[in-house]
């Protein structure tokens, strides 16, 4: 994709450091890439100093290892563990608290975050990740406070990728390796002796943000050079997933003797829910006093990995394991595309890096579909 | 209104007593508990006790000698309501490892006079002997889950303990995997929840203290062990050979191991 050049400007690695100080001085809490427990996790940062300077990741099905690049790129890795959903969906959130009056109950509503956020080095993937929740969480007809609180005042400084690991496949599903719209600010990383980033603005928050900071017209030169790296990047997936017929393959083998084989493997752990940017499954939880006087409804992340989250009257719909991956696959894949207009899955990826057991999304939708029967029907 | 108050009591079978610590060391909650209960019979926290019956009953330890059977079937008699609480209670225990020997070498070894004892061939929770209403795993319990039960006992809803893996509570608390990340060894997968992720969390494996998660794909998580991160077999039935080792997924999962009693 050609870049536009007349808004293009470039950015060194003082520039860098001065976005991040205006942000601050914007009164964001700037969320960016650190080296956490061995792994480049997001994190508030306090400076341009603590992004993964030189570091990238080895990701393979159940596998995650840092890596030293040999250079001092800033964003020269791919997506870690946590996606933006922490901090818009967070894993817990107060709903309200009710105090008893001997009669009845005076509610009061949760307050809404103290501050706003600012995501920097978000990726592409990411980008379309919360433009799925948003789908779910702020529409014409439902605004959900917790989500949409977070969520409409965060400024995006996204960084294209130029190192896909080897569980992406945004290429596949259209979200990446370039971000087409969606920041406020786009980055591309062009590392080397003259390390610069191309910047694009993508909204008037951004354009106001950039003047704050020192930049230069970029070159045509730059311009090619940086859209040469999310091309190559697009050649260098460790994944795919073709998504051409899929809902339809899928719906059509939900018999599929592949969720059996599944289910001999899978670990009904919940952690491809939770690391997943567009799952947004949540349940209820009241934390009462013991005399009853006070209490606190809490929203807490749930997956349809538990026995509980299909619980009607007299227990879970979904016992057996199988079905619970196929609730996970074909919502994914499948019926999200019914209920929301959009696929799931953004390809980032990290359900397959932090599967304890390597299970690849990709691979089983493939073999899914290889069990289908011509006219309807799976083996 | 003292009157109303529903009466409570803590038994002791072979434990430790580290779960009735955990009672104890609700510290300021204790007080707010004995507002809503009469503590009637908890012998850890005072020598006066009162007669049964009894509203709730927490049972503490595994079910080891004929002594024991005899007694829990009275516990049971008197309680209205009966929380088995801790890996011993709901499981059997560390002491089940008796389950995988020979008790009576074992006494043998330890015992100048072992035909003084009197002993079970094995260590069994509570729920192999009587009808149980809750269960609280863990070794040690977490002392805010006997909080909620008792909690929603008194409301009258269902208590919020939850029955998943450790995985979650670990992605919640936002911990780096160990696995994943680090190639250590971690039994949170098939582990329920209730610590709150606390090993992974000092970046180590989770050793199953809170017992078999409701779903537990063993097989699959001792083959990733065994083949993709090299755990040895001996290693990996010690694993599963803790608190909980008689518990039936650890159980069945190690014998399937267990190259000695093939
Ligand atoms: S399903 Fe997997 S690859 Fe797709 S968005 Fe979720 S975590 Fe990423
Ligand atoms: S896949 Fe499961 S956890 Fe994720 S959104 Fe769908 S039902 Fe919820
Ligand atoms: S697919 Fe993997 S991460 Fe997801 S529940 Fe199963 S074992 Fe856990
Ligand atoms: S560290 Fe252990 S408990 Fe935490 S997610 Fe990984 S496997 Fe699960």
């Amino acid at each position: 994709m050609a870049l536009a050049a007349e808004t293009a400007r470039v950015l060194d690695l003082e520039g860098l450091e001065a976005l991040v100080e205006a942000l601050h001085a914007r009164d964001y809490e700037v969320i960016g890439p650190r080296v956490r427990d061995g792994v480049i996790s997001l994190a508030p940062l306090s400076s341009a100093a603590d992004l993964p300077i030189g570091w990238s990741d080895d990701q393979r099905p159940g596998h995650y290892r840092l890596v030293e690049r040999g250079d001092d790129a800033r964003f020269g890795y791919a997506v870690g563990p946590d996606a933006p959903k922490r901090w818009l969906l967070p894993p817990h959130s107060e709903v309200f608290e009710a105090e008893g009056d001997g009669t009845g109950f005076t509610l009061r509503p949760a307050e809404p975050p103290s501050r706003r956020f600012a995501f920097l080095g978000v990726r592409p993937c990411e980008l379309a990740g919360i433009a799925v929740q948003d789908r779910v969480f702020i529409r014409d007809d439902l605004r959900d406070v917790t989500y949409a609180s977070r969520r409409e005042d965060i400024l995006t400084v996204a960084v294209h990728c130029g190192e896909p690991a080897g569980t992406c496949f945004c290429a596949s599903v259209g979200t990446g390796p370039r971000a087409e719209d969606g920041f406020d600010l786009a980055l591309t990383e062009l590392v080397g002796e003259d390390h610069r980033f191309v910047v694009e603005v993508g909204s008037e928050q951004g354009r106001e943000l950039l003047a704050a900071v020192p930049t230069e017209p970029a070159a045509e030169g730059d311009l090619t050079v940086a859209a040469a790296v999310t091309d190559d990047a697009s050649r260098r997936m460790g994944r795919d997933l073709d998504t051409e017929g899929l809902r339809e393959d899928l719906l059509g083998a939900l018999g599929s003797s592949r969720y059996r084989d599944v289910a001999r493997r899978c670990l009904a752990c919940g952690n491809c829910t939770f690391v997943c940017p567009t799952c947004f499954c949540t349940g209820l939880v009241d934390r009462n006093a013991l005399d009853g006087s006070h209490t606190a409804r809490e929203r807490t992340w749930n997956s349809c990995f538990t026995i509980g989250f299909s619980y009607i009257h007299g227990g879970g719909i979904r016992e057996s394991v199988s079905s619970r991956y196929r609730q996970w696959l074909t919502h994914k894949l499948a019926t999200w595309q019914d209920q929301f207009d959009v696929l799931g899955c953004v390809g980032c990826g990290r359900c397959i890096t932090w599967c304890p057991v390597g299970i690849d999304i990709t691979e089983e939708a493939r073999a899914i579909r290889a069990t289908a029967v011509p006219g309807g029907g799976a083996r | 209104m003292a009157s109303a108050r529903p009466a409570l009591a803590v038994w002791k079978f072979a434990s430790c007593d580290g779960c009735q610590l955990q009672v104890l060391s609700l510290e300021e909650h204790l007080l707010e508990l004995a507002e809503v209960v009469d503590v009637a019979y908890f012998l850890e926290a005072s020598s006066a006790t009162a007669d049964g019956p009894y509203d709730v009953s927490l049972v503490e330890g595994s079910i080891t000698t004929p002594e024991d059977e005899e007694r829990i079937a009275e516990v049971r008699a008197a309680s209205r309501t009966l929380i088995a609480i801790g890996a011993c209670a709901t499981a059997g225990g560390i002491q089940a490892l008796r389950n995988f020997a020979d008790v009576d070498a074992f006494a043998e070894a330890v015992y100048a006079h072992p035909e003084y004892l009197s002993t079970l061939e094995d260590s069994t929770p509570i729920s192999e002997h009587v009808e149980v209403e809750y269960e609280l795993q863990g070794c040690p319990i977490d002392r805010m889950q006997v909080l909620e039960v008792v909690s929603a006992l008194l409301q009258g809803r269902r208590p919020n303990i939850p029955t998943h893996s450790v995985c979650m509570e670990c992605k919640m608390a936002g911990h780096t995997c160990v696995m994943v990340a680090h190639g250590t060894p971690c039994l949170g997968p098939v582990t329920n929840a209730g610590c709150g992720a606390l090993c992974p969390g000092f970046p180590r494996g989770c050793y199953g203290c809170f017992g078999p998660a409701e779903t537990t794909t063993t097989g699959s998580l001792a083959a990733w062990l065994r083949h993709e991160m090299g755990v040895s077999q001996r290693d990996l039935v010690r694993s599963l050979r803790t608190y909980n080792a008689a518990a039936a997924p650890f159980a069945e999962e190690s014998r399937r191991h267990d190259a000695s009693r093939a």
